[in-house]
């Protein structure tokens, strides 16, 4: 859990230039952590690299929390 | 000035008159080029002419499938893909009134969709590299319509408009989407006009005569270089004057 947690957090730090303790289960890329709509077309990118697997389009729209990546790719894995 | 060693870059339609130009200006610049079109001995040849930095990568861009896997073949054979052209096309002229939905769809399949099929599978790589250059060839015909050609205009006037929306949305990764539209230039396609035919269109152009495949390369040559790096979403008309938008 932990691991699949912190490596998204890692990217979702690098990216989007944000604290760390701002990635909160909750946070919203689009409205807490300043993300545009292209930024989180690029972190589901980066998390298909990180962790190897596809995500669909329709998936990755309901991607929008950082709760809500942790649990996809946990699932997808 | 216009350096592009190092980059690669695909062109569409190489085997036509000025996808040849356009291939052979880009390698020029140091490019290493992907040459693609339907017929396999035209390319092959430019390919030979050309020498090193240079890749064969035949594609029907009326075949969706073939098409979605060109950017990957090309990217596999050059490393990488910083630069497209979207060059190929084709007519299927008819009057309004006796144009069949078949020519209608396929020259909306072959000079629209398959441009969109390319941009969609070459933006992922372009927006992780922070770079890419996407030039899609319209006419001029796109712009001020043409009696027998609705649905060429239709799709050549599409993709101007397909290209300025891409170029919003990709615009802050470094990627820029232009138009390069041609006026009359001499290919095997002018050729066929007999001299009345080709009286008449010169009559219409200031220039007083057709352009050269290599100044159609020319533009493309800018707007693919490093320089041209501010310059998106924009039409650079190309056409002796036959039409000043």
């Amino acid at each position: 859990m932990s691991d699949v947690a912190d490596r998204v957090r890692k990217i979702v730090v690098e990216h989007l230039g944000v604290e760390e303790d701002k990635v909160v289960e909750n946070a919203s890329f689009i409205d807490d952590l300043g993300a545009d709509s292209l930024d989180t077309v690029e972190l589901v990118m980066a998390f298909e690299e990180e962790f190897g697997i596809e995500i669909p389009d329709d998936a990755a729209e309901t991607i929008q929390t950082f709760g809500d990546a942790v649990r996809f790719i946990k699932e997808a894995q | 000035m216009f350096d592009l060693t190092g980059k690669t870059a695909l062109v569409t339609g190489a085997s036509g008159g000025i996808g040849g130009a356009i291939a052979t200006a880009l390698h020029g610049a140091g490019a290493t080029v992907g040459l693609s079109g339907t017929r396999t001995a035209p390319l092959e040849e430019l390919a030979a002419s050309l020498g090193d930095r240079a890749h064969v990568l035949p594609c029907n861009l009326s075949d969706a499938e073939a098409v979605n896997a060109l950017p990957k073949q090309a990217i596999e054979a050059m490393g990488g893909l910083d630069i497209l052209v979207n060059n190929a096309g084709i007519t299927r002229d008819n009057l309004f009134m006796r144009m069949s939905e078949e020519d209608w769809a396929q020259v909306l399949e072959v000079n629209l969709t398959s441009t969109m099929r390319l941009c969609k599978g070459v933006v992922r790589p372009m927006m992780k590299a922070r770079w890419g250059r996407i030039i899609n060839i319209s006419s001029i015909v796109g712009a001020t319509g043409n009696p027998g050609q609705t649905n060429y205009a239709a799709a050549k006037a599409g993709m101007v408009g397909m290209s300025k929306s891409l170029a919003y949305e990709v615009a802050s990764r470094g990627i820029t989407v232009n138009c390069v539209a041609p006026g009359f230039i001499e290919t095997a396609m002018t050729d066929k006009l007999n001299d009345e035919q080709k009286s008449g269109i010169l009559g219409q152009i200031p220039s007083g005569r057709m352009g050269t495949p290599e100044e159609i390369a020319a533009a493309v040559l800018y707007l693919a270089s490093p320089e041209a790096g501010y310059v998106t979403g924009a039409t650079l008309h190309v056409n002796g004057g036959m039409a000043m938008l």
